[in-house]
């Protein structure tokens, strides 16, 4: 119904359509176009280091603007790449995998979207005013809170914001999976995916704050004189650093954890198997979760915290290597046996494993706090957190993305162009990275602008560059297989893999209402088990009624508005003070938006049983 | 959702959670506390660390007086005990009883952040005691401040709540709604408790 009548309105209504939407698939796009659209800034942003890096004595770009292009490298790939990415497959998925017609808090979801993209919008603002942020992406200060001119306010004002959005987004998640699940769906029957979904939820929860507070305070000291961070007023940098890795450690278990979910429901349904030691598994993802706010001081070795917390978060740093280790065992147990389809989702899920144990021995090696001070602040690190970020995170982006798309779009992707993409992207990373190690262990360090000739870094350095060649021809074969497909690949049915989950069982792209009953589980991996039973789809749990779904709402996007306008405000009123009239301006925006939000009824619409029996009959 | 799901002719046991929407916002409600514990718990930290570092400007000691700070944490506490009565006639569906009741929470809390505005004009221009003074002038402010940022943004919470709904009465629509209100105030109150202990307490001792 939905699809028909898209396609009848106009091109402003189909905007006003997606402006206004509290549907959760129609989010999932939203965070996935600009997510994508992040990526692709970040990884020219990545290129443009290779190239100024690809010689010796090399003056490709000038070192005040590498400073820019490596800060912004790193923020818009965690906070506007990979964050949002990771969040449209959660929209697209978790709900279908509980049996939901919807999230806990549709509005919310659509506020969380729409504060991360004005978040992000003034985070790349900066580099058409007058610099973007360029203290590094960890922004450390004191550098960070005397680094001049307006770069690091956009850094501060734009994570904020778009800070905001991940916590709200994280509650949504939390709630949607505890309150939702279908009749029959205990906690021990969920996908792994919508398992590693509430824990990261979890992390998002605890951990985000801490980066608020760490934020607010930097904002203080740059825009309103205060002295956190400024030694001759008493202040501290540390603090600053234990704030940023309390929120920055878990922030990687945050990436990491729904891209091993990804992998699991990958390996088990192209394996045809269930999930080897799911039990262990969910509680490795739990212990992953746990352990990942235990061991942020492992950033801060060289900071000389002592022998004593070096020790300790050393040892922590080691233990999270056990449960990852039974996730990888896990992994290969369930293709041991397995009756392998080899495509491009399951490409990636199979060039993870090896990759990403790579990134996690290093880690190890790392966490050796002793060992550490020779590599800190080295190339070694660099090549360390690429593998397990790109190795892990980005490959388990793209194993969602060929995994679920027919589920998104009722199109599978092009198996050859999918191939291609694979390859060049694969040997491209370890080209760039794998290389890196060494480098590192060589002595070149990390964020400098250039190298000097003469010092056995060229070789490597060059071959590093090329390897990100491969990379970006990688990405942008990928680009070209969604329009290509979105054109020309035929329609596919609701369950193109023969796939063992709920959202396998509804049509794609599934109805804005996805199940037309709620769905009755009974048992981990509901949809096989009905399969088995010879039966074609779920049973249900209760009779054809009346739908009740929320009503769509603009003021989310208003209400990311005024925080926008009044992020411009606190970042100008240092140079002139009437800026502050565009903070009111802003503020009152967003606060009267929350205020009609408060006093306006809100309470959805119903899908009449007698339109939903239509429906049935036309399919 | 029609207007006699909404409204019945009695109350359920638990009102706030009687609906998938009380419910959801009763749970996202509990864990938005857990994510603003964290927030303050960083708050903390980052006062314990610097409250010594005063910058030769004055210093806890010279500043805090406890007699200003008694008053203003017995309106807290009282207001949080009242914002229970208001949950309390929620639960046994008189309206009236519980819009007294959050009346009264509202008075207390406001007498609450007078005092707290007195107390933080008696330090600027009595004492000129600011954000800039000193990294323990920042770590006061920022902590104190927005734990009274919270205290304003509940207080209108209330006041908007109290006022939209005083010509209908109580439904299931808005009694989840009050109860998150009152469990945000509570949480204000409890922070409170901590910042008496930790910062005004300890800084005279």
């Amino acid at each position: 119904m939905s699809t028909a009548v898209a396609q009848k309105k106009g091109f402003g209504a189909f905007i006003w359509d997606y402006l206004t939407t509290v549907d959760h698939k129609k989010i999932a796009h939203l965070y996935l176009v600009a997510g994508g659209l992040f990526f692709l800034v970040g990884g020219l942003e990545a290129l443009m280091i290779r190239i100024q890096l690809i010689k010796p004595d090399n003056d490709f770009v000038s070192a005040g603007f590498y400073n820019e292009l490596l800060t912004m490298h790193g923020t818009t790939m965690i906070f506007l790449a990979a964050m949002p990415l990771i969040f449209a497959i959660l929209n697209a998925v978790v709900p279908l995998q509980i049996g939901a017609r919807d999230v806990a808090f549709p509005f919310l979801n659509s506020l969380g979207f729409w504060l991360f993209l004005f978040g992000g919008l003034i985070l790349n603002c900066g580099w058409f005013l007058g610099g973007a942020p360029d203290a590094g992406w960890t922004a450390y200060a004191p550098l960070s809170a005397v680094s001049p001119g307006h770069g690091v306010d956009f850094y501060v004002l734009g994570l904020q914001i778009s800070g905001a959005g991940t916590l709200i987004g994280g509650i949504n998640f939390l709630v949607t999976i505890i309150n939702m699940r279908a009749p029959g769906m205990t906690y021990m029957r969920m996908p792994l995916f919508t398992w590693t979904a509430l824990v990261t939820s979890t992390l998002i929860l605890f951990a985000f704050p801490a980066l608020t507070v760490g934020l607010f305070l930097l904002m203080f000291d740059r825009l309103f004189g205060a002295g956190f961070f400024n030694a001759s007023m008493g202040g501290n940098s540390v603090i600053w650093e234990h704030l940023f890795w309390i929120f920055g450690h878990p922030e990687v278990y945050i990436l990491i954890l729904p891209a091993f979910g990804v992998f699991s429901d990958v390996l088990s349904t192209f394996s045809k198997k269930r999930l080897f030691g799911y039990t262990a598994m969910v509680f490795a993802t739990t212990l992953i979760g746990f352990l990942g706010f235990m061991v942020w001081a492992h950033h801060m070795f060289a900071t000389g915290l002592g022998p004593a917390a070096n020790s300790i978060f050393a040892i922590a740093t080691m233990a999270i290597a056990v449960p990852t280790g039974i996730k990888i065992f896990n992994w290969l147990f369930t293709l041991w046996g397995g009756t392998i389809t080899i495509n491009s989702a399951m490409l990636w899920a199979l060039g993870f494993i090896p990759s990403f144990t790579i990134g996690g021995t290093t880690g190890v090696m790392l966490a050796a706090a002793a060992a550490d001070y020779q590599y800190h602040d080295t190339y070694f690190v660099v090549a360390h957190f690429h593998y397990v970020i790109v190795g892990g995170v980005v490959f388990g982006l793209f194993a969602a993305m060929h995994y679920w798309w027919p589920k998104m779009f009722g199109k599978i992707l092009n198996e050859t162009l999918g191939q291609i993409t694979f390859w060049t992207f694969f040997a491209g990373f370890h080209l760039t990275f794998f290389i890196q190690h060494f480098l590192g262990l060589m002595g070149m360090p990390r964020r400098y602008w250039t190298f000097l000739p003469g010092q056995h870094l060229d070789t490597g350095n060059l071959v590093s560059s090329i390897g990100a060649f491969f990379m970006a021809f990688g990405a942008i074969v990928f680009v070209i297989n969604v329009i290509y497909t979105s054109v020309k690949a035929p329609k596919v049915s609701g369950d193109p893999w023969d796939g063992r989950t709920l959202e396998w069982s509804i049509p794609s792209p599934p109805p804005h209402y996805n199940f037309k009953q709620t769905p009755l589980v009974r048992g981990l991996d509901p949809l096989w088990i009905e399969k088995m039973e010879g039966r074609k789809g779920i049973t249900p749990a209760e009779p054809l009624d009346d739908i009740h779904m929320p009503n769509p709402s603009i003021l989310p996007f208003i209400m990311s508005l005024g925080l926008f306008i009044a992020g411009f405000g606190f970042i100008y009123q240092v140079d002139n003070l009437s800026y502050l009239w565009l903070v009111i301006l802003g503020m009152g925006i967003t606060l009267g938006c929350m205020l009609t939000r408060s006093v306006k009824d809100d309470l959805g619409h119903h899908i009449h049983k007698e339109d939903l029996e239509e429906e049935g009959a036309e399919q | 959702m029609s207007d006699q799901t909404l409204n019945p002719e009695t109350m359920p046991e638990q009102p706030e959670r009687a609906t998938l929407e009380g419910k959801n916002k009763f749970l996202g409600f509990w864990f938005f506390l857990g994510g603003e514990t964290v927030l303050f718990a960083s708050l903390f930290g980052t006062y314990l660390a610097l409250r010594n570092s005063t910058n030769d400007g004055p210093g806890s000691e010279e500043l805090f007086g406890l007699e200003l700070v008694f008053v203003m944490t017995m309106l807290l506490l009282t207001s949080s005990l009242t914002s229970v009565y208001a949950m309390y006639h929620m639960k046994n569906n008189s309206f009236g009883k519980m819009q007294l009741w959050l009346g009264v929470t509202v008075l207390l809390g406001l007498g609450f952040l007078g005092c707290e505005l007195f107390e933080f004009y008696h330090y600027i221009h009595g004492e000129g005691f600011t954000l800039r003074s000193s990294a323990f002038g920042s770590a006061f402010y920022t902590l104190v401040g927005f734990h009274g940022g919270h205290v304003t943004f509940g207080l209108l919470w209330i006041i908007a709540l109290m006022v939209r709904n005083a010509k209908r009465g109580l439904n299931l629509y808005n009694a989840p709604k009050f109860y998150i209100a009152s469990l945000y105030w509570h949480f204000i109150d409890v922070v409170w408790v901590f910042i008496f202990t930790v910062v005004y307490l300890m800084g005279v001792i």
